[in-house]
Protein backbone atom coordinates (compact mmCIF):
# COMPACT_ATOMS: atom_id res chain seq x y z
CA UNK A 1 0.00 0.00 0.00
CA UNK A 2 1.50 3.36 -0.92
CA UNK A 3 1.65 6.39 1.37
CA UNK A 4 -1.31 8.15 -0.25
CA UNK A 5 -3.51 5.10 0.09
CA UNK A 6 -2.47 4.72 3.73
CA UNK A 7 -3.25 8.38 4.45
CA UNK A 8 -6.67 8.01 2.84
CA UNK A 9 -7.36 4.89 4.89
CA UNK A 10 -6.32 6.65 8.11
CA UNK A 11 -8.50 9.64 7.31
CA UNK A 12 -11.43 7.32 6.67
CA UNK A 13 -10.82 5.53 10.01
CA UNK A 14 -10.59 8.86 11.82
CA UNK A 15 -14.01 9.89 10.51
CA UNK A 16 -15.49 6.47 11.24
CA UNK A 17 -14.31 6.70 14.90
CA UNK A 18 -15.97 10.05 15.52
CA UNK A 19 -19.49 9.85 16.90
CA UNK A 20 -21.63 12.81 15.97
CA UNK A 21 -22.66 14.96 18.94
CA UNK A 22 -26.32 14.10 18.37
CA UNK A 23 -25.61 10.34 18.39
CA UNK A 24 -23.50 10.70 21.54
CA UNK A 25 -26.33 12.56 23.29
CA UNK A 26 -28.84 9.87 22.23
CA UNK A 27 -26.57 7.12 23.58
CA UNK A 28 -26.10 9.05 26.84
CA UNK A 29 -29.89 9.39 27.19
CA UNK A 30 -30.31 5.63 26.68
CA UNK A 31 -27.61 5.01 29.32
CA UNK A 32 -29.42 7.42 31.66
CA UNK A 33 -32.71 5.55 31.20
CA UNK A 34 -30.96 2.23 31.88
CA UNK A 35 -29.45 3.71 35.07
CA UNK A 36 -32.91 4.88 36.15
CA UNK A 37 -34.22 1.34 35.54
CA UNK A 38 -31.37 -0.06 37.64
CA UNK A 39 -32.13 2.33 40.49
CA UNK A 40 -35.84 1.48 40.29
CA UNK A 41 -35.00 -2.09 41.42
CA UNK A 42 -34.16 -0.56 44.80
CA UNK A 43 -37.66 0.89 45.16
CA UNK A 44 -39.79 -1.64 43.25
CA UNK A 45 -39.90 -5.37 43.93
CA UNK A 46 -38.84 -7.18 40.74
CA UNK A 47 -39.11 -10.61 42.42
CA UNK A 48 -37.14 -13.32 40.61
CA UNK A 49 -36.17 -10.85 37.87
CA UNK A 50 -34.25 -8.62 40.30
CA UNK A 51 -30.80 -10.15 39.76
CA UNK A 52 -31.08 -10.93 36.00
CA UNK A 53 -32.38 -7.42 35.24
CA UNK A 54 -29.49 -5.78 37.12
CA UNK A 55 -26.83 -8.02 35.58
CA UNK A 56 -28.17 -7.62 32.03
CA UNK A 57 -28.39 -3.83 32.40
CA UNK A 58 -24.84 -3.73 33.80
CA UNK A 59 -23.45 -5.72 30.86
CA UNK A 60 -25.42 -3.70 28.25
CA UNK A 61 -24.26 -0.38 29.76
CA UNK A 62 -20.66 -1.62 29.93
CA UNK A 63 -20.65 -2.77 26.29
CA UNK A 64 -22.41 0.41 25.09
CA UNK A 65 -19.77 2.68 26.65
CA UNK A 66 -16.90 0.47 25.43
CA UNK A 67 -18.30 0.09 21.90
CA UNK A 68 -19.44 3.66 21.21
CA UNK A 69 -17.89 6.13 23.68
CA UNK A 70 -14.54 4.28 23.62
CA UNK A 71 -15.28 3.46 19.94
CA UNK A 72 -13.79 -0.03 20.30
CA UNK A 73 -16.47 -1.26 17.88
CA UNK A 74 -14.73 0.70 15.12
CA UNK A 75 -11.13 0.05 16.21
CA UNK A 76 -8.47 -2.26 14.82
CA UNK A 77 -8.73 -5.94 15.81
CA UNK A 78 -5.46 -5.66 17.76
CA UNK A 79 -6.96 -3.06 20.13
CA UNK A 80 -10.03 -5.24 20.66
CA UNK A 81 -7.76 -8.20 21.38
CA UNK A 82 -5.71 -6.24 23.94
CA UNK A 83 -8.74 -4.95 25.83
CA UNK A 84 -10.88 -8.09 25.73
CA UNK A 85 -7.89 -10.28 26.69
CA UNK A 86 -7.48 -8.18 29.84
CA UNK A 87 -11.20 -8.35 30.49
CA UNK A 88 -11.31 -12.11 29.83
CA UNK A 89 -8.34 -12.72 32.16
CA UNK A 90 -10.02 -10.55 34.82
CA UNK A 91 -13.20 -12.64 34.56
CA UNK A 92 -11.13 -15.85 34.70
CA UNK A 93 -9.28 -14.65 37.82
CA UNK A 94 -12.63 -13.61 39.30
CA UNK A 95 -14.26 -17.03 38.85
CA UNK A 96 -11.14 -18.97 39.92
CA UNK A 97 -10.82 -16.86 43.07
CA UNK A 98 -14.51 -17.30 43.91
CA UNK A 99 -14.37 -21.06 43.19
CA UNK A 100 -11.18 -21.47 45.28
CA UNK A 101 -12.89 -19.96 48.29
CA UNK A 102 -16.01 -22.10 47.68
CA UNK A 103 -18.13 -19.02 46.93
CA UNK A 104 -20.51 -21.03 44.74
CA UNK A 105 -21.12 -23.88 47.21
CA UNK B 1 -1.91 0.56 21.39
CA UNK B 2 -0.16 1.33 24.69
CA UNK B 3 -3.36 2.85 26.10
CA UNK B 4 -5.43 -0.24 25.21
CA UNK B 5 -2.74 -2.47 26.76
CA UNK B 6 -2.80 -0.29 29.88
CA UNK B 7 -6.61 -0.47 30.07
CA UNK B 8 -6.45 -4.26 29.62
CA UNK B 9 -4.07 -4.46 32.60
CA UNK B 10 -6.37 -2.15 34.58
CA UNK B 11 -9.17 -4.69 33.97
CA UNK B 12 -7.02 -7.22 35.83
CA UNK B 13 -6.41 -4.82 38.73
CA UNK B 14 -10.10 -4.07 39.20
CA UNK B 15 -11.00 -7.73 38.51
CA UNK B 16 -8.86 -8.68 41.51
CA UNK B 17 -10.35 -5.96 43.71
CA UNK B 18 -13.93 -6.84 42.74
CA UNK B 19 -13.24 -10.56 43.34
CA UNK B 20 -11.89 -9.76 46.80
CA UNK B 21 -14.93 -7.64 47.59
CA UNK B 22 -17.32 -10.39 46.42
CA UNK B 23 -15.55 -12.89 48.68
CA UNK B 24 -15.64 -10.67 51.75
CA UNK B 25 -18.91 -8.81 51.26
CA UNK B 26 -20.76 -11.12 53.65
CA UNK B 27 -18.06 -11.11 56.37
CA UNK B 28 -19.71 -8.61 58.67
CA UNK B 29 -18.85 -9.65 62.22
CA UNK B 30 -19.29 -6.20 63.73
CA UNK B 31 -20.32 -2.69 62.72
CA UNK B 32 -23.29 -1.61 60.61
CA UNK B 33 -24.58 -3.66 57.66
CA UNK B 34 -24.43 -2.12 54.15
CA UNK B 35 -28.24 -1.98 53.99
CA UNK B 36 -28.20 0.22 57.11
CA UNK B 37 -25.75 2.79 55.81
CA UNK B 38 -25.90 2.78 51.99
CA UNK B 39 -27.76 5.81 50.64
CA UNK B 40 -28.83 4.48 47.24
CA UNK B 41 -30.55 7.69 46.00
CA UNK B 42 -27.38 9.69 46.77
CA UNK B 43 -25.06 7.15 45.11
CA UNK B 44 -27.45 6.95 42.12
CA UNK B 45 -27.07 10.69 41.55
CA UNK B 46 -23.26 10.32 41.79
CA UNK B 47 -23.40 7.48 39.25
CA UNK B 48 -25.52 9.58 36.91
CA UNK B 49 -23.04 12.47 37.22
CA UNK B 50 -20.12 10.17 36.28
CA UNK B 51 -22.11 8.68 33.40
CA UNK B 52 -22.88 12.14 32.02
CA UNK B 53 -19.19 13.07 32.32
CA UNK B 54 -18.56 10.37 29.70
CA UNK B 55 -20.89 12.26 27.36
CA UNK B 56 -19.09 15.57 27.98
CA UNK B 57 -15.78 13.76 27.33
CA UNK B 58 -17.09 12.53 23.97
CA UNK B 59 -18.13 16.12 23.17
CA UNK B 60 -14.58 17.27 24.07
CA UNK B 61 -13.13 14.66 21.69
CA UNK B 62 -15.44 15.63 18.81
CA UNK B 63 -14.64 19.33 19.41
CA UNK B 64 -10.91 18.53 19.30
CA UNK B 65 -11.42 16.61 16.04
CA UNK B 66 -13.13 19.74 14.62
CA UNK B 67 -10.13 21.77 15.91
CA UNK B 68 -12.51 23.90 17.97
CA UNK B 69 -10.23 24.80 20.89
CA UNK B 70 -12.80 26.90 22.75
CA UNK B 71 -15.36 24.08 22.94
CA UNK B 72 -12.67 21.48 23.63
CA UNK B 73 -11.53 23.46 26.68
CA UNK B 74 -15.15 24.03 27.75
CA UNK B 75 -16.09 20.33 27.61
CA UNK B 76 -12.83 19.28 29.29
CA UNK B 77 -13.56 21.71 32.13
CA UNK B 78 -17.15 20.45 32.50
CA UNK B 79 -15.92 16.83 32.48
CA UNK B 80 -13.36 17.65 35.18
CA UNK B 81 -16.03 19.42 37.26
CA UNK B 82 -18.40 16.43 36.98
CA UNK B 83 -15.53 14.12 37.96
CA UNK B 84 -14.68 16.34 40.94
CA UNK B 85 -18.36 16.31 41.96
CA UNK B 86 -18.29 12.50 41.91
CA UNK B 87 -15.11 12.40 44.04
CA UNK B 88 -16.63 14.97 46.44
CA UNK B 89 -19.68 12.73 46.77
CA UNK B 90 -17.46 9.76 47.53
CA UNK B 91 -15.57 11.70 50.22
CA UNK B 92 -18.91 12.74 51.77
CA UNK B 93 -20.13 9.12 51.62
CA UNK B 94 -16.95 7.74 53.23
CA UNK B 95 -17.17 10.34 56.00
CA UNK B 96 -20.82 9.46 56.67
CA UNK B 97 -20.01 5.73 56.78
CA UNK B 98 -17.10 6.32 59.15
CA UNK B 99 -19.26 8.40 61.46
CA UNK B 100 -21.81 5.58 61.51
CA UNK B 101 -19.16 3.15 62.71
CA UNK B 102 -17.81 1.61 59.49
CA UNK B 103 -14.04 2.12 59.63
CA UNK B 104 -11.46 0.60 57.30
CA UNK B 105 -10.61 -2.17 59.81
CA UNK B 106 -14.10 -2.70 61.25
CA UNK B 107 -14.57 -5.98 59.35
CA UNK B 108 -13.55 -7.72 56.11
CA UNK B 109 -16.49 -6.19 54.26
CA UNK B 110 -15.44 -2.64 55.15
CA UNK B 111 -11.78 -3.26 54.25
CA UNK B 112 -12.64 -4.67 50.82
CA UNK B 113 -15.33 -2.03 50.23
CA UNK B 114 -13.06 0.93 51.01
CA UNK B 115 -10.17 -0.60 49.03
CA UNK B 116 -12.29 -1.18 45.92
CA UNK B 117 -14.19 2.11 45.91
CA UNK B 118 -11.13 4.03 47.16
CA UNK B 119 -8.99 2.72 44.29
CA UNK B 120 -11.70 3.77 41.88
CA UNK B 121 -11.88 7.22 43.50
CA UNK B 122 -8.10 7.62 43.10
CA UNK B 123 -8.46 6.74 39.41
CA UNK B 124 -11.17 9.39 38.98
CA UNK B 125 -8.98 11.94 40.81
CA UNK B 126 -6.03 11.14 38.51
CA UNK B 127 -8.42 11.55 35.56
CA UNK B 128 -9.53 14.98 36.80
CA UNK B 129 -5.87 16.04 37.14
CA UNK B 130 -5.16 14.82 33.59
CA UNK B 131 -8.20 16.69 32.21
CA UNK B 132 -7.23 19.95 33.91
CA UNK B 133 -3.59 19.55 32.84
CA UNK B 134 -4.68 18.95 29.24
CA UNK B 135 -6.90 22.02 29.41
CA UNK B 136 -3.92 24.07 30.60
CA UNK B 137 -1.69 22.67 27.86
CA UNK B 138 -4.28 23.55 25.19
CA UNK B 139 -4.70 27.05 26.67
CA UNK B 140 -0.98 27.70 26.44
CA UNK B 141 -0.78 25.97 23.06
CA UNK B 142 2.12 23.87 24.39
CA UNK B 143 1.13 20.50 22.97
CA UNK B 144 3.50 19.16 20.37
CA UNK B 145 1.66 16.02 19.24
CA UNK B 146 -1.61 15.34 17.49
CA UNK B 147 -4.06 17.24 19.73
CA UNK B 148 -7.26 15.28 18.88
CA UNK B 149 -5.40 12.05 19.56
CA UNK B 150 -4.18 13.28 22.97
CA UNK B 151 -7.74 14.29 23.93
CA UNK B 152 -8.99 10.92 22.69
CA UNK B 153 -6.41 8.97 24.75
CA UNK B 154 -7.35 10.78 27.95
CA UNK B 155 -10.98 10.20 26.95
CA UNK B 156 -10.32 6.45 26.80
CA UNK B 157 -8.97 6.52 30.36
CA UNK B 158 -11.98 8.57 31.49
CA UNK B 159 -14.51 6.19 29.89
CA UNK B 160 -12.66 3.31 31.52
CA UNK B 161 -13.20 4.71 35.03
CA UNK B 162 -16.87 5.11 34.05
CA UNK B 163 -17.27 1.45 32.99
CA UNK B 164 -15.57 0.29 36.20
CA UNK B 165 -18.11 2.31 38.18
CA UNK B 166 -20.97 0.76 36.16
CA UNK B 167 -19.86 -2.62 37.56
CA UNK B 168 -19.18 -1.36 41.10
CA UNK B 169 -22.53 0.43 41.32
CA UNK B 170 -24.43 -2.76 40.45
CA UNK B 171 -22.38 -5.34 42.36
CA UNK B 172 -21.60 -3.27 45.46
CA UNK B 173 -24.57 -0.97 45.93
CA UNK B 174 -27.62 -2.41 44.15
CA UNK B 175 -27.15 -6.13 44.84
CA UNK B 176 -27.36 -6.47 48.62
CA UNK B 177 -24.73 -8.49 50.52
Amino acid sequence: MNATATDTHEQHDSHAHGLSDATAIKIALILGVMTALEVSTYFVDFGAFFMPVLLVLMVVKFLTVVSYFMHLKFEHQMFKLLFYTGLGLALFVYFVALATFKFFS
Amino acid sequence: MAMWLFLGSECLLFGGLISTYMLYRGRITQGPRPSQIFDIPFTSVSSFVLLMSSLTMVLAVTSAQRKDNVRTKLWLTITALLGATFVGGQVYEFTAFYNEGLGFTTNLFSSSFYTLTGFHGVHVTVGVIMLLSLRGIISKDKDTGDRPEVVELIGLYWHFVDIVWIIIFTLVYLIPA
